[in-house]
């Protein structure tokens, strides 16, 4: 069985080039476009493996979507990665505070995918 | 699999799709703040837009596009967190910026290239711009000692994404212990112990055995005597400490690495085997605040047993720790902004398809209605209600294609800001341009066709309408003058205009130029609004010199015909030294209408029905006369000019008797009515548009036909076109009759 990982971006550009890393890694790949729709999209699907999120988002935002998803005791072990930049260190400061997992440095690639789901998932 | 296309090529179209919609926001946003409008929720979407076009050209390596929004990235983060407020010259110099960044997209995306030394000056603007007051002064002589002060600005550096997946540098100093020699075989003892947070986080213990043991050979051992006793057990506390031996080639960084996420969560140390074996005093300071963190990470009495295991048992609500709620989650406005829609995105070809289609249903439909209705069958019947039923449906199915095809004109009115920058800027003149209505929709097909002439107007608007800042003074008038741009639904139809303050048309040198280029005879009597819209025949050009900025070989006529193809009308109003304004008018979809079916001496036509406000059997009394060939007809009190549409359209020779027909009263432009006499009302139905001058050619007073339930071609009347018309006897061709069939 292939890892699932649920991808949340506004950007479509970015959603389809995170689909595209991760499937040549051979995860299958879910997608919301914010916070709001990657909460509907946990509720609809079994839970994935691992979410990557963006943090800025309309709607709902990184920050606030993990803290949706850490208040929800089903997904409380999903582990989350947050897209950021390396300039994005406070952001990063508060993702965690928010529950987030770990992080990837944009730009990425898919062996960056890979690197950092293998050392957020059994 | 992937043979033919490239799919990230493919990404890379949508990403600059992507890039067009965020330059809209970063437009819209900073003309926002520019009206002093810098609420939080208006940085934020600017700062997003930027923020994702600097994300997104970082996946394709679009170097020059990446470190220019990273500058200006910078800037607006400042404006974010308040460090910096907007004050007029950073206003000017973000949109300047905006303008930059759009070049650098269209360059990525194959357009011209954008000399770097423009880049370079703009980011020098934007520095100088941040450290002014929020009044704009005269600072220009501070020059370099400014930019030597200013804060931090990230600079702009050359590979800025150069550190890929690097992890944190770890905090304390590593220096101070003797590093093994490299490639050796090293031993390192490695200690942590999850905290609670650790656990918050859904990091797993498991991974990091794992990791290490990837790194050389791994010995473990299990620190359990943190567990308390059961009552005094916490749940979500983490209890247990690891210490593992990896013996291994890598040096420390490969181990640091794998604690790269959790650092903060389990206080890794790391130590070389010889290391260990010295006393533990406290030593170098880098170890002294290394023990301060086990020590406030353990306080008072440790610690039970972790409960790692997904789903297991009691359920208590989990402890998520309060986190700075964030701009947007606070703004009340927010919830609104950001039900920012959804899209997706579909070729426009299957919409198409989809349209044709569906206007073949309508038609069918209508043919079958037509057919039931013949064959007698009673209203009660359970096929005429199915029938009225899928006529509902139908309607309903029509509406929601159309509705995929509607945009808001903002996509196009967008684009106009940054023009009227530039050409005032080309022509030394001042102005400022004022949108309204930009959430009107119109179909697809019309926008495109709109930038254009649009474009075009507002050029002309202020090349040939505005006058010079010192003229204008001169005139009382403030310097900068204001091009006005608005968008609206008016009787079926959109209605765009485009005006400006400036001095309005030049009637006898319009007047003059018609002339001399032999438009119009020199005895010809024309009112104030013939001569202005003879800037519309073709060959005329008012500018003495042909400027850079509207003459470039495109008349108005070419605006005029542009609009007529589409349907529409363009005309101008204008008060000389207050400003003119052109009116363009175009139908909202070039699909389907409603239409009321008449009939006009033996002919059959459509009437849109958006047009027709309400319809008479006039009586004698409802009849005055102006003169033999003017009637009017009384409705309500009031005098409506009564035209007859077949006696218009040469249909027949002689008028309609008013009494023997039926008058509709219409609409047409700036909210003026109309009655219209025809012979016969048939009814209402839906047509579907089939375009007249695609399949015959341009009919003055025609819109376009369509066919009807019963087969035969009828044609669409177009209601202001007739309106105003001059009398048949003045037309010049012969009057279309179309052959039942």
């Amino acid at each position: 069985m292939s890892k699932t990982v649920l991808t949340v971006d506004d950007s479509k550009s970015m959603r389809e080039l995170l689909k595209l890393a991760l499937s040549s890694q051979g995860f299958s790949v879910s997608q919301a476009v914010d916070g709001v729709h990657g909460l509907e999209v946990l509720r609809e699907q079994a839970p994935p493996d691992v979410i990557i999120t963006d943090i800025n988002m309309p709607r709902m935002n990184g920050f606030e979507f993990i803290e949706g998803v850490r208040s929800t005791d089903a997904y409380r072990t999903i582990p989350i990665l947050v897209l950021t930049t390396e300039s994005d260190a406070e952001k990063k400061a508060r993702a965690r505070k928010a529950g987030a997992t770990g992080w990837i440095v944009k730009p990425f690639d898919a062996a960056k995918l890979a690197d950092a789901i293998r050392r957020v998932s059994i | 699999m992937s043979q033919d296309v490239d799919p990230l090529l493919e990404i890379k179209q949508t990403f600059f799709q992507e890039c067009d919609e965020l330059l809209g926001d970063l437009e819209r946003g900073l003309m926002a703040i520019e009206g002093g409008d810098h609420d939080a929720e208006t940085i934020n979407l600017v700062f997003r837009a930027v923020h994702s076009i600097k994300g997104g050209a970082g996946a394709f390596g679009l170097d020059a596009l990446v470190r220019f929004a990273h500058v200006f990235e910078g800037t607006l983060e400042e404006l974010r967190s308040g460090t910096l407020q907007p004050n007029a010259n950073l206003v000017k110099a973000m949109l300047v910026a905006a303008d930059l960044l759009a070049d650098l997209v269209r360059e990525a995306r194959g357009g011209a290239s954008v000399d770097p030394s423009r880049s370079i000056a703009v980011t020098e603007r934007l520095r100088h711009a941040a450290f002014e007051p929020a009044l704009p002064t005269a600072a220009a002589e501070t020059g370099d000692d400014v930019t030597a002060a200013a804060p931090s600005h990230p600079p702009v550096q050359d590979d800025p994404f150069g550190l890929g997946f690097q992890p944190v540098v770890i905090s304390f100093d590593l220096e101070s212990e003797p590093e093994p020699e490299p490639a050796a075989q090293a031993t390192w003892i490695v200690d942590f112990r999850p905290a609670a947070s650790f656990y918050a986080r859904a990091s797993e213990p498991l991974i990091l055995l794992r990791e290490l043991s990837a790194i050389g050979t791994a010995t473990v051992e299990l620190d359990e005597t943190g567990i308390p006793l059961l009552d005094a057990l916490e749940l979500e506390d983490g209890y247990l400490g690891w210490t593992v031996q990896v013996v291994t080639d890598q040096d420390r960084a490969a181990i640091q690495d794998v604690f790269s996420f959790v650092e903060d969560d389990c206080a890794p140390t790391i130590r070389s085997a010889d290391a260990v074996a010295a006393p533990a005093k406290p030593g170098p300071p880098a170890v002294a605040r290394m023990v301060e963190q086990i020590v406030q990470t353990f306080p008072a009495a440790p610690p039970p047993v972790p409960d790692t295991a997904p789903g297991s048992g009691t359920v208590t609500p989990f402890p998520v720790q309060a986190v700075a709620p964030s701009p947007i989650a606070e703004d009340p406005q927010a919830a609104k902004q950001a039900a920012a829609p959804q899209s997706i995105r579909v070729e426009l070809d299957r919409i198409d398809r989809l349209v044709d289609i569906v206007g073949e249903l309508v038609i069918n439909q209508a043919m079958l209605a037509q057919s039931i209705s013949e064959s007698g069958m009673g209203r009660a019947s359970a096929v005429v209600k199915g029938l009225e039923e899928l006529e509902h449906l139908t309607r309903d199915m029509q509406e929601s294609v159309m509705a995929i095809r509607a945009q808001p004109v903002r996509s196009v009115f967008q684009r106009m800001p940054r023009l009227v920058r530039e050409v005032a800027a080309m022509v030394s003149k001042e102005a400022r341009l004022i949108t309204e209505g930009e959430g009107t929709e119109v179909d697809k097909t019309v926008i495109e066709r709109l930038s254009d002439p649009i474009t075009h107007m507002i050029r002309n608007a202020i090349d040939h309408g505005l006058e010079a800042p010192a003229d204008r003074v001169a005139a009382g008038k403030v310097a900068e003058g204001t091009v006005r741009l608005s968008a609206a639904h008016r009787s079926g139809r959109i209605v765009i205009e485009v005006g400006d303050d400036g001095r309005g048309i030049n009637r006898e040198r319009v007047r003059a130029i018609a002339i001399a280029k032999g438009l119009i005879s020199p005895e010809a009597q024309l009112n104030d609004e013939e001569i202005d819209n003879l800037i519309f025949l073709p060959g005329f050009s008012t500018a003495a010199q042909v400027s850079d900025i509207s003459g470039r070989g495109v008349g108005m006529d070419i605006v005029r015909s542009s609009i007529l193809a589409l349907g529409g009308r363009i005309s101008i109003a204008s008060r000389p030294g207050h400003g003119s304004t052109f009116t363009l008018s175009l139908p909202l979809t070039l699909a389907v209408l409603d239409g009321m079916v008449v009939t006009i001496a033996g002919q059959t036509l459509v009437i849109p029905l958006t047009a027709v406000v309400e319809t008479l059997q006039p009586k004698s009394s409802n009849i005055r006369w102006m003169g033999p060939d003017a009637p009017l007809v009384v409705m309500r009190d009031s005098y409506i000019p009564l035209l007859d549409v077949g006696h218009r359209l040469g249909y027949r020779a002689e008028p309609l008797q008013p009494t023997s027909g039926v008058v509709l009263l219409v609409e047409v432009g700036n909210g003026n009515r109309m009655a219209l006499l025809v012979d016969a009302i048939q009814g209402q139905r839906q047509v579907v548009i089939k375009s007249l001058e695609a399949n015959y050619g341009a009919v003055e007073g025609i819109a376009a036909a369509t066919i009807l339930g019963d087969g035969r071609i009828a044609l669409i009347l177009d209601v202001e076109a007739v309106s105003a018309m001059p009398q048949s006897d003045a037309m010049g061709q012969a009057p279309l009759r179309l052959a039942v069939g």
